[in-house]
């Protein structure tokens, strides 16, 4: 692989060892990597002394990362390789006004004005509101209408707008534009003080608290050089898993929900409070906020919490097993989530769909066995036969996930007698001039962070990615020449992260 | 339908008897800080010092509840000699002002207007509008249509139009990218309405103040009614909050 460094999951490395090739050298080698089964973790842009650098983590059984300089402007990987490269690219031009020539859909990602201050690529001023000079894509015909729907939705959820071009009830096409929630989350991680970095990114999707923040620490422990003892690991493993759970079972009960079969949507809604009360048991919130530090946990997992944690998972165990039977048996249900919303193997390899979604249409991928923290490496992987690419296969890999779960969190509990003690928040002095990329298996797939340290180790670029970044693209894909009603349903299956992309 | 009917016997009834009976949360969890006035000033600027939120008044002794996360780390500071969390989960106020809490907060159900209570205290249709929320808050709300808080039974529900609400439950740091459609939203709601700020995002900016991207303050833009601290709240301080202003 000459000149594609490879690097290992949250370890870092000095940033001149990094290649920095001509950008020809740059573009063969990420092609013929990508077009070789091989994935995008993270693209994104960034200046150095002056010019502008793209750099690139991507990844097959291991991690490798390269970089180059460009202008202003350079060929589009999307127009000549693939799709992987699309949202990247988007995201290029908007956070650094550096376009990508022959982009075939060249349109803003969360609408707001470049770093750099150059002139915009996509012509707005962002003194209008979103989506600023952007049409909407649009199919003519008589027969055609359009639907609109957002940025407020009629449930209690995150803004996003759709908008479906539809002929009767059948969708030809659906364009999701987010943006609504940005907040500048990865500007504000390189100005604040390090205090403040765990609450800002377990505040990335809350949904995700631990498995983001996760990323942040493990990302600061190796530019810090900072040990974690291993029954904080184990604390760790447990919060994620618990998190997993809590929102599958939650989105089990929510897809009841919409196809109209209300008892396992209330069960699962009740039970999925259950495994938020653990976290908070573990930590005292419910989306266990605060419980992960730079150098381990901030509460001590002790007998009485273990106590409470396995009796709860013997008394709900079979309460799931028996909800999930009523849920999947039932063939209204079946009638419903099957062949609804299909994406196929060849789609979501196009696309580098990651997670359940791509599990679900047969890509085995996850991020705990190819590229295991924490403990993960002494745990055993989940297996899924499901992988038909529709509403079914992503309600059933999330069952096997959850069961899944739950036997990992019962050998972690047997492990909880490792010697740990707590920590505190401290003052850490960064590696200068060094480059971590973290990974880790979010509930929604990979999730992972990107640091880079300036030469007085301050934190000059922090790129953050969630699963959603790649996954939006599927749930659009999956509506064509579906049913409109059919939309709450697919969009429940993905259940994607408005915040997450949006930062 | 036997699995239906067996599964109905297995799962019970659930739901809580609050505020009938009083429910206690486990001793982890953070509600209303216990703060010791007569502490030693330099201990309550270590607090300051390591408070991410900024959220400690060193002069006043004081913690700003509409800063504050809940995140414990002040609790760590001389054990717990400024500042300890009781489990304490009612924490709703009716002024910005009351969140600056030395220990106690005034009694929410004293608020001034008490011609909400005539209106809605029987009907209460809420319009949710998340403005950057992490969908932490967003989801320990709807978490209170879960048969266990079952927050219909108290004639509070959570509708899809403005048009057919009494008021707006907000939650985010409002993203400037979305104060246009809150406002529009709050116009669409029919007068006399109500307005909730939820959690420390749509109260101070939450973990994401001084940023650019974010107006960070909803009164700034609308004005707020009842505030509801937390990251996100406690689904029983929402509950708590909502009984007590509108009850």
């Amino acid at each position: 692989m000459g000149n594609l460094l490879q690097i290992e999951n949250g370890e870092s490395v000095k940033r001149s060892d990094i290649p920095l090739v001509p950008f020809d050298r740059f573009a063969k080698l990420l092609s013929d990597f990508v077009r070789k089964d091989g994935f995008i973790v993270q693209f994104f842009a960034f200046v150095e002394d002056g010019g502008n650098r793209l750099l690139a983590v991507v990844r097959n059984s291991h991690l490798y990362v390269v970089s180059t300089e460009v202008g202003e402007e350079f060929p589009s990987f999307t127009a000549t390789c693939s799709e992987k490269f699309h949202m990247f690219e988007r995201e290029i031009a908007e956070q650094f006004g550096i376009t990508p020539v022959n982009h075939p859909w060249l349109k803003m990602v969360r609408y707001h004005a470049n770093y750099r201050g150059v002139p915009d690529v996509f012509g707005n001023d962002y003194a209008e509101d979103i989506p600023g000079k952007y049409p909407y894509f649009q199919v003519e015909g008589e027969a055609v209408h359009e639907v609109a729907v957002g940025p407020v939705h009629a449930g209690i959820i995150e803004p996003g707008h759709f908008r479906f071009q539809c002929a009767g009830e059948e969708v030809f096409s659906l364009e999701i534009q987010l943006g609504y929630q940005h907040r500048g989350v990865e500007n504000l991680l390189t100005e604040v003080a390090m205090k403040r970095l765990p609450i800002i990114c377990e505040g990335i999707a809350g949904d995700t608290s631990v498995g983001h923040n996760l990323c942040c620490c493990q990302a600061l422990e190796s530019l810090a050089g900072l040990s974690v003892d291993p029954g904080a690991r184990v604390v760790r493993a447990i919060a994620l898993e618990l998190e997993r759970i809590a929102n599958h079972i939650g989105d089990l009960g929510a897809l009841s929900g919409d196809v109209a079969f209300n008892p396992p949507a209330a069960y699962f809604g009740r039970i999925r409070g259950e495994f938020l009360n653990l976290l908070q048991v573990l930590c005292g919130n419910r989306f266990g906020k605060s419980l992960v530090l730079p150098g381990g946990v901030s509460k001590l997992m002790n007998p009485e919490q273990v106590k409470i944690i396995e009796d709860k998972l013997k008394e709900l165990e079979p309460e799931i097993r028996h909800v999930c039977d009523l849920l999947f048996t039932s063939q209204t249900v079946q009638a419903r989530f099957e062949h609804t919303g299909t994406v196929a193997k060849q789609m979501a390899e196009d696309l580098g769909l990651v997670g359940y979604s791509g599990r679900a249409s047969g890509i085995d991928y996850d991020a705990r066995v190819t590229f295991p923290t924490e403990v993960y490496g002494l745990l055993p992987a989940n297996r899924n036969e499901m992988t038909k690419g529709d509403v079914y296969s992503r309600a059933t890999v999330r069952r096997e996930e959850i069961m899944h779960s739950i036997h990992l969190i019962k050998t972690l509990l047997n492990k909880s007698g490792e010697a740990s003690s707590k920590t505190l928040m401290q003052e850490i002095s960064l590696q200068p001039d060094a480059f971590v990329v973290t990974v880790n298996e979010g509930w929604r797939g990979e999730l992972s962070h990107c640091l880079m340290t300036d030469a007085s180790g301050k934190i000059a670029r922090y790129k953050v990615k969630d699963p959603s970044f790649h996954n939006w693209t599927g749930l659009a894909m999956s509506l064509r020449n579906q049913e409109i009603s059919d939309f709450p349903l697919c969009n429940k299956s993905f259940n994607l992260s408005y915040c997450g992309f949006d930062l | 339908m036997l699995k239906v009917i067996k599964n109905r016997l297995e799962q019970g009834c659930k739901t809580s008897k609050y505020p009938k009976e009083p429910i206690s949360l486990y001793k982890r969890f953070r509600g209303l800080p216990q703060i010791n006035t007569d502490c030693d000033p330099s201990i309550v600027r270590s607090c300051a010092a390591i408070c991410p939120q900024d959220a400690i008044l060193v002069d006043e002794k004081k913690i700003d509840l509409g800063r504050c996360t809940f995140c414990g780390r002040c609790e760590n500071v001389s054990d717990g000699a400024f500042v300890k969390f009781s489990q304490d989960f009612g924490m709703g106020t009716a002024s910005r002002e009351a969140l600056l809490c030395d220990g106690s907060l005034p009694a929410l159900a004293d608020h001034a207007k008490k011609h909400f209570r005539k209106l809605f205290g029987r009907s209460l249709q809420l319009r949710q509008v998340s403005a950057g929320g992490c969908n932490a808050c967003e989801a320990d709300t709807n978490v209170l249509g879960t048969p266990f808080f079952d927050l219909a039974r108290f004639g509070i529900d959570f509708v899809a139009s403005p048009r057919h609400a009494d008021g707006i439950h907000v939650t985010g740091p409002i993203s400037k990218n979305m104060q246009a459609a809150l406002i529009t939203t709050y116009a669409a709601v029919p007068s006399p309405k109500v307005v909730i700020a939820s959690g420390c995002c749509s109260i101070s900016g939450g973990p994401f103040y001084g940023s650019s991207e974010i107006v960070g303050d909803l009164n700034s833009i609308i004005p707020v009614d009842l505030y509801i601290p937390g990251c996100p709240p406690h689904p029983l301080t929402t509950l708590h909050a909502l009984l007590n202003y509108f009850k």
